[in-house]
């Protein structure tokens, strides 16, 4: 009971937003679409949840197929949409009440799944949800979206502008719930999120860059990456961006992550280099990429 | 000219009835200076930065911006700050070219002053094709960088940037970021607040605020060193947590 795409695609006008989308997701898998504002994600999750029809290509969600069977979709998915979507002037008990019930259920009957996420807001269940916190809105979203118990589950970028620690907890709470063997679809653009998935897809304007388990995705970085470190920063970049053999050049925390161009590099080449451009205590060494790096070699 | 402090805050504390927002912070930042002003949700960034950019009164305690007074001279204060944040820099109905204009004359710029900033603005940003276009058209990183460069069109001491970056790609997030290295190297000070630990390493010197208090400032190396960890997203999650 998973998700399957087969070329889907959409366009706006002549703004392409999806081109040619083929993926499956496997029941039970926490599947991550990885990629920046702008890249089609919204648009995919939109698609799947029956919001919109694509212009072309075949999916089915938890066994439905799109179009034909989009009530039953309807009645087997949770939804949380990037923007926060639930009554403002309902309090928190209200919200999952309504839920529930156009669902045709009860909160008491399917309180054992959201019950993990749903202790950590109820003290405050007579408050208005537009009264809430970012952290306790997500939260209740999300209580929002498995009141009915769906199979498949589509979280869209459930911790954007959310702070790190926030966004710890909400993952080990997406784990938890995976345990239960419901299926999560799930977007950020956060490439460090991307690690806590079984598979990912990595995506941008409108096209998968390349589908697999985080691990292996790093594994076919296709070249020697460097950590380079200087005295000053700035002059680094603009002197590492001069360097005529370089393949690429980004900031990397306190490092620059480096490639070169050339099959036979030698680093001291590039030592002798950045110190006559005046850099000094130079350091270069290997380190091992990242899906980050991963990405932006693939949207180069 | 690196040790002149541009910002000067003692004591700083802000109260919303009997609820402490801002608790007592006290920091400097120098001038040219990258510092970062982190925090999870809720621990007071956006409330202790609204009294350093003038729009909000200070319950109590001392702070400069700019040599100007944060209860006295806020208008003064405006003048010679930059802001830009995620959710408003530009006007989304307006074109390119009319925003430009827009912020200049804001800014007090004259005509000429305006044309010249624009043509410069728009070579250096690769925007020369898309002047006549509306913002609301433009995709998200092209509008961050556009927004931080019209947020030093009349040369700001200090740019004060919160969360520029959420969601923008990861190549142009660090094209944005090599924009904030170039100001800072011409000696804009950035003051700068964001959700990504990688960029806290970008910083000269990061504070963490946690509850309304300054819990932790240095440089991304000594606090590493202190807490024992090798990224700064270790250090955030052991203080935030408590």
């Amino acid at each position: 009971m998973g998700i399957t795409l087969d070329k889907i695609s959409k366009s706006y006008g002549k703004i392409k937003a999806l081109s040619n989308i083929s993926f499956n997701v496997k029941p039970g898998e926490l599947f991550g679409l990885i990629g920046p504002d702008g890249a089609g994600k919204t648009t995919l999750f939109r698609i799947l949840t029956t919001l919109l029809i694509p212009d072309e290509g075949v999916a089915t969600v938890a066994g439905y197929d799109l179009v034909k069977d989009y009530k039953n979709i309807r009645n087997n998915v949770g939804y949380m949409p990037g923007k926060f979507s639930l009554y403002q002037d309902l309090t928190i008990e209200e919200n999952l009440h309504f839920f529930a019930t156009i669902f045709g259920t009860t909160v008491e009957e399917n309180y054992q799944i959201i019950k993990d996420i749903y202790v950590q807001i109820e003290p405050f269940k007579h408050r208005r949800a537009g009264k809430l916190s970012g952290g306790m809105k997500q939260k209740l979203a999300l209580s929002c979206a498995l009141i009915h118990k769906p199979k498949v589950l589509f979280l869209d970028e459930p911790t954007t502008g959310v702070d790190p620690v926030s966004r710890k907890e909400f993952w080990e709470m997406l784990k938890r719930l995976q345990q239960t063997g419901i299926t999560i679809l799930v977007s950020t653009p956060y490439m460090d999120e991307a690690a806590l998935c079984d598979r990912i897809a990595l995506i941008q304007h409108g096209k998968i860059l390349e589908i697999d388990s985080p691990k292996m995705i790093v594994k076919h970085y296709p070249k020697p990456l460097y950590n380079v470190k200087a005295h000053n920063m700035y002059l680094l970049i603009n002197s590492l961006n001069h360097y005529e053999h370089k393949h690429s050049v980004y900031p990397f925390g306190e490092f620059i992550h480096y490639t070169d161009s050339r099959k036979d590099f030698n680093p001291d080449d590039l030592k002798n280099y950045l110190e006559h451009e005046n850099l000094f205590h130079v350091e270069i060494e290997t380190t091992t990429p990242t899906i980050e790096d991963t990405f932006m070699e693939l949207a180069k | 000219m690196k040790t002149q402090n541009v910002i000067q805050v003692e004591g700083l504390t802000k109260m919303f009835g009997d609820f402490t927002a801002v608790n007592a912070i006290t920091f400097e930042v120098k001038k040219g200076e990258i510092f970062g002003f982190l925090g999870a949700n809720g621990a007071g960034k956006t409330t202790a930065m609204k009294m350093l950019i003038g729009i909000s009164s200070p319950t109590s305690g001392l702070a400069k911006v700019a040599g100007f007074d944060v209860y006295k001279e806020t208008e003064s204060i405006k003048k010679n700050i930059g802001y830009m944040s995620q959710k408003f820099a530009l006007y989304d109905d307006l074109t390119v070219k009319e925003n430009i204009t827009f912020f200049g004359g804001i800014y007090g710029l004259s005509k000429k002053q305006i044309n010249q900033k624009r043509s410069e603005l728009v070579e250096e940003l690769g925007l020369v094709d898309v002047t006549n276009s509306l913002v609301s058209s433009l995709p998200l990183g092209w509008k961050q960088k556009l927004a931080f460069s019209v947020s030093l069109i009349h040369n700001p001491k200090i740019v004060f940037l919160d969360e520029p970056t959420g969601g923008v790609d990861p190549i142009t997030r660090r094209q944005f970021w090599e924009m904030i290295y170039n100001a800072a190297h011409k000696g804009t000070t950035i003051f700068v607040t964001t959700h990504y630990m990688d960029e806290a390493e970008y910083c000269d010197r990061v504070s963490i605020m946690v509850n309304g208090k300054i819990e932790a400032l240095d440089t991304p190396k000594k606090l590493k060193e202190q807490y024992k960890t090798d990224s700064m997203n270790d250090v955030f999650l052991k203080l935030a947590r408590g």
